[in-house]
């Protein structure tokens, strides 16, 4: 067999070092990537049953419904969508080392993040009183559904970032922790923009 | 940048766990250990295994012998009929296949097959059995509330399944699929932990080639869950809606569409058949190497073939849909995906063949339930082919050619399979041997009355008997002798399979008590979970073994034994 034993790879040509484990991710990055995998199809089985349920029907939306705040939304998603650069910045000044800097853009990104959810919740409470609900037709059945899935992962990232900063300040925040943190921030930020233009377009 | 971790178990870990005086709630209940949270899992999937077997047991009485006052049972209604059918189903499937075959298996080989000490995120894990056992209790109480269990099919189809004037389940309905949802949480959990321990804390030396099938099997069934269990959230999510707010997002009637919960359920369910049929093909491959003392026949052809059969699994759900009025172009485009998903599945097949081929082949318990694996899966996969072409399942819809078809799959998988793991593993879980004798007798007691089950229910479907319906004897010409004997024969192999189980839990027990000692290795296997105590301590290993060459190397020539331990230097 073609098996060389010792420090030789199976293959016989590369060595390998046996003293140490390799991790090529650290843990807690590749346990959040796996996790946003299964909310990525999350969203989409939710976004393509919406997806079928406008092309299927005659009239869309179904008459006698609100419209949905088109432009008040697209203002509050250019404040989600700027809550993702903040972050970024503060991802700069962590692999720079300087832990110091990059408070001031994760409280940005904190501060954003919830305003967003709290117009959303304001829009929320207006389209109610305007007729629009869950029982009203399945256009607003899908809207509180869908929206409503993504405000819970937003609740979600602000617990963990909320979190993340407080490790911060502490000063034991772990690249995993933050790495962890920012996948599950930028897949809030980044499904928004596909909700925003399938749901209120 | 790759981390550097010493090889060392990590002493801030060690802490999580109190080694020593434990009382026996933190030591069995609260434990975030991988073995213990390993046998959690099987002893709960077995218990769940013994309800779902009484509940076949109860109403395939009813089958043979309407309106009998069943033993340990008494009379069955027509809404006990349906419910147990029900949840027989989801109980087997998702109560006892994943939890003992992906949960079970996964968390008590991989750290000690990829050789760590435990699993990367050990609470994860605790939590993950917790909301697992919390999802058994909530599916069980559904039998107790009002209206009883839910009793419209394990699929569940809307609006049946929607509204509670047509199931007459109204919290039934719900607890069962909040049962499901629960239980996917849970699963979620493991899969990611699966994933990650075995990616990142395999030994050093250990390359991805170098990993054993079985544990490649586990993660590959742990992504396709996870890929594909979103929209089953998704839709259970609005049909929970449907049921408790009155939403109408599967109701035609107010512009929802029925048809949707189909299409989210079976993009789930089809793929969910290769999640658990994959760490039952691993478990063979880790047993038909030991046993014929051969390599395994193209291990990267393996691992290749069920990568491929998880890609091709997303594309086949609209073969469970021909009859619901799906466009027939779409049917064609679903046949041909179907029909392809066996080329894959044919190739394991052949590669488990040509493995056996020329070994020394030694017929251990282990071995027989591994050869009966292969044989009996066969038999299901062929026949899938008929219910893959749409023309031919037009006809055999719903009738019990699809069951036994679709039994012949999964008793395979969660039956055989996992007694084909527990036999091979049980010296080193438990340190004792397990009689071959009465391993034996279990053995051919199971196989040959599960052919005896199944094989009269081919010719009952192919004759066109319906599968849900309560009593044949409303059908004057589907209740003919000839096919009451079929059932009755089918029925009477069913308590003879159950009986033998006694077998298995007398022999389970007693090899524990007053089993020979295993020692470290007694089917002088290579994997590293073999170079451990049998059972293993805490922390699994001393010092953390080291990988010098891959799982499989039997009958080396040149070697003066006919095995090759993966962490001997030379």
């Amino acid at each position: 067999m073609s098996m060389v034993a010792g420090s030789q790879g199976p293959d016989g040509l590369e060595p390998i070092d046996r003293t140490v484990r390799k991790q090529v991710v650290p843990h807690g990055v590749l346990g959040m990537l796996l996790f946003v995998l299964t909310e990525i199809m999350l969203f989409a089985g939710m976004i393509s049953a919406f997806t079928i349920a406008k092309a299927s029907a005659p009239i869309w939306p179904p008459p006698g419904q609100p419209r949905l705040p088109v432009e008040a939304t697209a203002l509050n998603s250019v404040v989600l969508l700027a809550s993702g650069v903040a972050l970024i910045l503060a991802h700069r000044a962590f692999h720079k080392g300087n832990r110091s800097a990059m408070l001031r853009p994760m409280w940005v990104a904190l501060a954003l993040g919830s305003i967003f959810v709290v117009v959303q919740g304001y829009e929320w409470v207006r389209l109610l009183g305007e007729g629009l609900t869950l029982f009203s037709s399945t256009y607003g059945a899908f809207f509180y559904l869908i929206v409503g899935v993504h405000a819970v992962h937003a609740f979600g990232a602000i617990g963990l970032l909320a979190m993340a900063t407080t490790r911060l300040q502490n000063g034991y925040l772990t690249p995993g922790f933050f790495g962890a943190t920012e996948i599950f921030w930028f897949f809030v930020v980044g499904v928004w923009p596909i909700v925003y233009g399938v749901v209120y377009l | 940048m790759a981390e550097l971790i010493p090889t060392q178990p990590d002493p801030g870990h060690e802490d999580d766990h109190h080694h020593g005086e434990q009382s026996f709630v933190s030591k069995y209940l609260l434990s975030t250990d991988h073995k213990v949270i390993a046998m959690q899992y099987m002893f709960t999937g077995m218990a769940m295994a013994l309800i779902g077997g009484f509940m076949a047991y109860a109403f395939r009485m009813q089958l043979a012998f309407p309106g009998m006052d069943v033993p340990f049972f008494g009379i069955v209604t027509p809404a006990n009929y349906v419910a147990l059918v029900t949840n027989h189903g989801a109980i087997m499937i998702f109560w006892v296949a994943m939890p003992v075959l992906i949960a079970a298996f996964g968390n008590y080989l991989i750290p000690l097959m990829v050789g760590c000490d435990d699993m990367v995120f050990p609470k994860i894990n605790r939590l993950s059995y917790q909301v697992f056992l919390v999802s058994a209790i909530v599916l069980l109480s559904s039998f107790f509330v009002e209206g009883g269990g839910f009793g419209g099919a394990w699929t569940t189809y809307p609006p049946l399944s929607a509204k509670a004037e047509y199931n007459l389940t109204p919290l039934g309905s719900s607890l069962f699929i909040g049962a499901v949802g629960i239980e996917f949480i849970a699963f979620l959990l493991g899969g990611i932990n699966f994933i990650t321990t075995a990616m990142n804390s395999r030994a050093p030396g250990m390359k991805l080639y170098d990993i054993p099938m079985v544990i490649w099997m586990i993660v590959i069934a742990s992504i396709l869950f996870m890929v594909s269990v979103g929209p089953l959230l998704a839709g259970a999510i609005m049909l929970i809606f449907d049921q408790q707010l009155h939403t109408a997002f599967y109701d035609p009637n107010r512009g929802g569409d029925p048809v949707l919960w189909q299409h989210l359920f079976w993009f789930f369910g089809h793929p969910e058949v290769y999640v658990v049929l994959l760490p039952a093909v691993g478990i063979t491959a880790e047993i038909i190497t030991v046993f014929s003392r051969k390599k395994l026949f193209a291990y990267r052809t393996v691992l290749n073939t069920a990568i491929g059969t998880g890609v091709l699994s997303f594309c086949v759900w609209a073969h469970h849909q021909f009859i619901s009025g799906i466009d027939p172009r779409m049917a064609n485009v679903f046949t041909l995906t179907t029909l392809l998903i066996s080329i894959p599945i044919a190739e394991m097949m052949f590669v488990y063949i040509a493995t056996l081929y020329g070994g020394a082949i030694r017929l251990t318990t282990p071995m027989l339930w591994a050869l009966a694996f292969i044989f009996e899966f066969l038999i299901g996969g062929v026949t899938g082919i008929f219910l893959g072409a749409s023309g031919a399942d037009i006809y055999m819809h719903d009738t019990y050619f699809v069951l036994a078809h679709f039994h012949y799959t999964f008793f395979p998988i969660a039956i055989i399979g996992t007694y084909a793991g527990v036999t091979y593993w049980f010296p080193k879980m438990f340190g004792k041997m397990m009689s071959d004798r009465l391993g034996k007798l279990h053995f051919w007691g199971t196989i040959i009355p599960f052919n005896f089950i199944f094989i009269p229910l081919f010719f009952l479907g192919a004759g066109g008997q319906h599968r849900r319906i309560y009593d044949f004897q409303n059908f004057p010409a589907l209740a003919g002798e000839g096919m009451q004997d079929l059932r009755i024969l089918a029925t009477v192999s069913l308590v003879v399979m159950l009986g033998f189980q006694v077998v298995f839990f007398y022999n389970f027990i007693i090899s524990l008590m007053r089993g020979e000692k295993a020692g470290k290795n007694p089917w002088k296997a290579n994997t590293l979970e073999w170079t451990a105590e049998s059972p293993p301590p805490h922390g699994n290993w001393k010092v953390l073994p080291t990988v010098y060459r891959g799982p499989y190397e039997y009958s080396v020539p040149g070697r003066e034994k006919d095995y090759w331990p993966q962490d001997e230097p030379n």
